[in-house]
């Protein structure tokens, strides 16, 4: 398991309330954990503070799941 | 007519995490004050508050408040503390009422009315410092709507799912009774048959001590003895003791009530309503808005005044504010006051602004069922004479049938409730 989905599987169990098992690189953070879309903000600014970075608008709109969040994470990482 | 009864109630306040504790130790006459535990008061005019107690909750027992018992602590993070205290006592006066949707008409026919005087300060203050110091895009999503002083009443009838009416007074210190009045306005106008209304406060933060301290409303000169500070009518008195926590009571339509065989506790029979017109703070030194607020409520009620047993006083402890209300209360009664009994719970509770009210409507309703009048604590010399019995020190027992209950607040707007026992 990557380092990145490590953290951020921690924060979406953290702020979703949801168990790690269902955090799975494809799980939709909307359809499938239950966020509603103020959550995908507020988890949005978590990663922000986790890794570091700073996370456009635009982009943020295009998180819609847990494989989203960590190839751009990783992608502005590299 | 449509009839408004009491069926449930609920309450988290400085004495206790539900009714009965608070209700236990408010007649047996002990304070909720205490130095400050909810941050560093140290500078502050004023180092004292009433604070709700903290503790193991319904597990352990003990009269102490859990948020966990009620909220998760993922949800916890999205709703300031004024909601989770409303989240909280709402669901025990709904519980307590036994009441449950049988059909989607009775959901929609139940609504929720919750005051706040301030709504989430202490959200505001933590939000402006991230805001400072790390600026915009480290706001939460979640600020407004967890601050927001109606989002008590939508987060209650979210999580228990009614469907009527869903209002919020916002009248400073009397928000509580308004809400508590205007939700048996929807009831008796036929807009809902079941309201879930009170009012939630949570102030004691460093903006919320602050402000009121520079407004000169506090007690500043009893800051070693805290249990002394609250003390209305007493010639020491300084200033009031911020409380906190919320209040709820389940009003329901009489007909309504009796078809599922409710307890009713009693009857909310009259409302009054006014306003002072006259100073942002001050109350009008002649008492007249508190005057024409209760002849109101007697005259909705269709009572006399010989009929009223108990006055929960709106006293708070402030020099100017208790005798006003002392002599506005005499002039509506005509002078016929003796055997006249008054208290203010304040002087235990401390001042919950607006959930005020709506805890004074919970005391008055176990008043009524005990037969007990709570005591004014502190008054050792009272600072006007007056024949009204205004129960110093101890509790006493008395027949209760009915109780006025006043509630004023900054802005000059003042509400009075009379709640008598149910007869058919």
């Amino acid at each position: 398991m990557s380092d990145t989905l490590e953290k951020v599987q921690a924060i979406v169990v953290e702020h979703l309330g949801v168990e790690a098992e269902k955090v799975s690189a494809s799980a939709s953070f909307i359809e499938d954990l239950g966020a509603d879309s103020l959550d995908t903000v507020e988890l949005v600014m978590a990663f922000e503070e986790e890794f570091g970075i700073e996370i456009p608008d635009d982009a943020a709109e295009s998180i819609l799941s847990v494989g989203d969040a960590i190839s751009f994470i990783d992608s502005v990482k590299k | 007519m449509r009839r408004v009864v009491v069926t449930g109630i609920g309450a988290v306040t400085p004495l206790g995490g539900d009714i009965h504790s608070s209700w236990e130790k408010l007649i047996l006459g002990e304070s909720g004050a205490s130095s400050i535990t909810r941050f560093d008061p140290e500078g502050f005019p004023c180092t004292i508050a009433c604070e709700v107690p903290l503790g193991e909750g319904l597990s352990a027992n003990d009269g102490s408040f859990n948020p966990n018992d009620w909220v998760s602590p993922k949800d916890q993070k999205k709703i300031d503390t004024f909601i989770l205290y409303g989240i909280a006592a709402a669901e025990m006066a709904i519980k307590d009422s036994g009441w449950s949707p049988r059909s989607d008409e009775d959901i929609f026919r139940a609504g929720v009315g919750v005051g706040s005087g301030i709504g989430g300060l202490a959200s505001i203050e933590k939000t402006a410092h991230i805001l400072k110091e790390k600026g915009p895009r480290k706001v939460s999503p979640f600020f407004i709507p967890g601050a927001l002083i109606n989002l008590a009443a939508g987060q209650i009838s979210i999580r228990n799912n009614l469907k009527g009416p869903n209002l919020a007074a916002v009248t400073a210190c009397a928000s509580g009774s308004h809400s508590i009045g205007e939700g048996a306005q929807m009831i008796k106008n036929n807009k809902a048959d079941v309201m879930v209304v009170g009012g939630a406060e949570a102030a004691i933060c460093p903006l919320g001590m602050a402000g009121f301290s520079a407004s000169r409303a506090l007690s500043t000169n009893f800051n070693n003895t805290p249990e002394k500070a609250s003390r209305p009518y007493d010639s020491e008195r300084d200033g009031f003791v911020m409380g906190e926590g919320a209040g709820f009571l389940v009003l329901e339509e009489l007909e309504c009530a009796l078809s599922r065989g409710a307890n009713i506790y009693g009857e909310l029979k009259g409302y009054g309503v006014s306003g002072d017109a006259f100073h942002i703070t001050s109350p009008s030194p002649d008492g007249d808005g508190a005057y024409r607020s209760i002849l109101m409520a007697l005259s909705d009620a269709k009572i006399e005044t010989k009929e009223i047993d108990y006055i929960n006083a709106h006293g708070t402890s402030t020099p100017l504010g208790d005798e006003i209300e002392l002599r506005a209360v005499e002039r509506a009664f005509e002078g016929q006051v003796e055997g006249l009994s008054m208290s203010s719970t304040k002087s235990s509770t401390g001042h919950l602004l607006g959930a005020a009210g709506a805890v004074e409507a919970v005391f008055s309703i176990m008043c009524m069922k005990e037969n007990i009048i709570p005591p004014t604590l502190n008054l050792d010399n009272p600072s006007v004479e007056t024949k009204i019995d205004l129960v110093p020190h101890k509790s006493k027992q008395k027949e209760i049938n009915s109780i006025l209950s006043n509630s004023f607040g900054f802005g000059g707007t003042n509400a009075s409730l009379i709640f008598s026992r149910y007869y058919n």
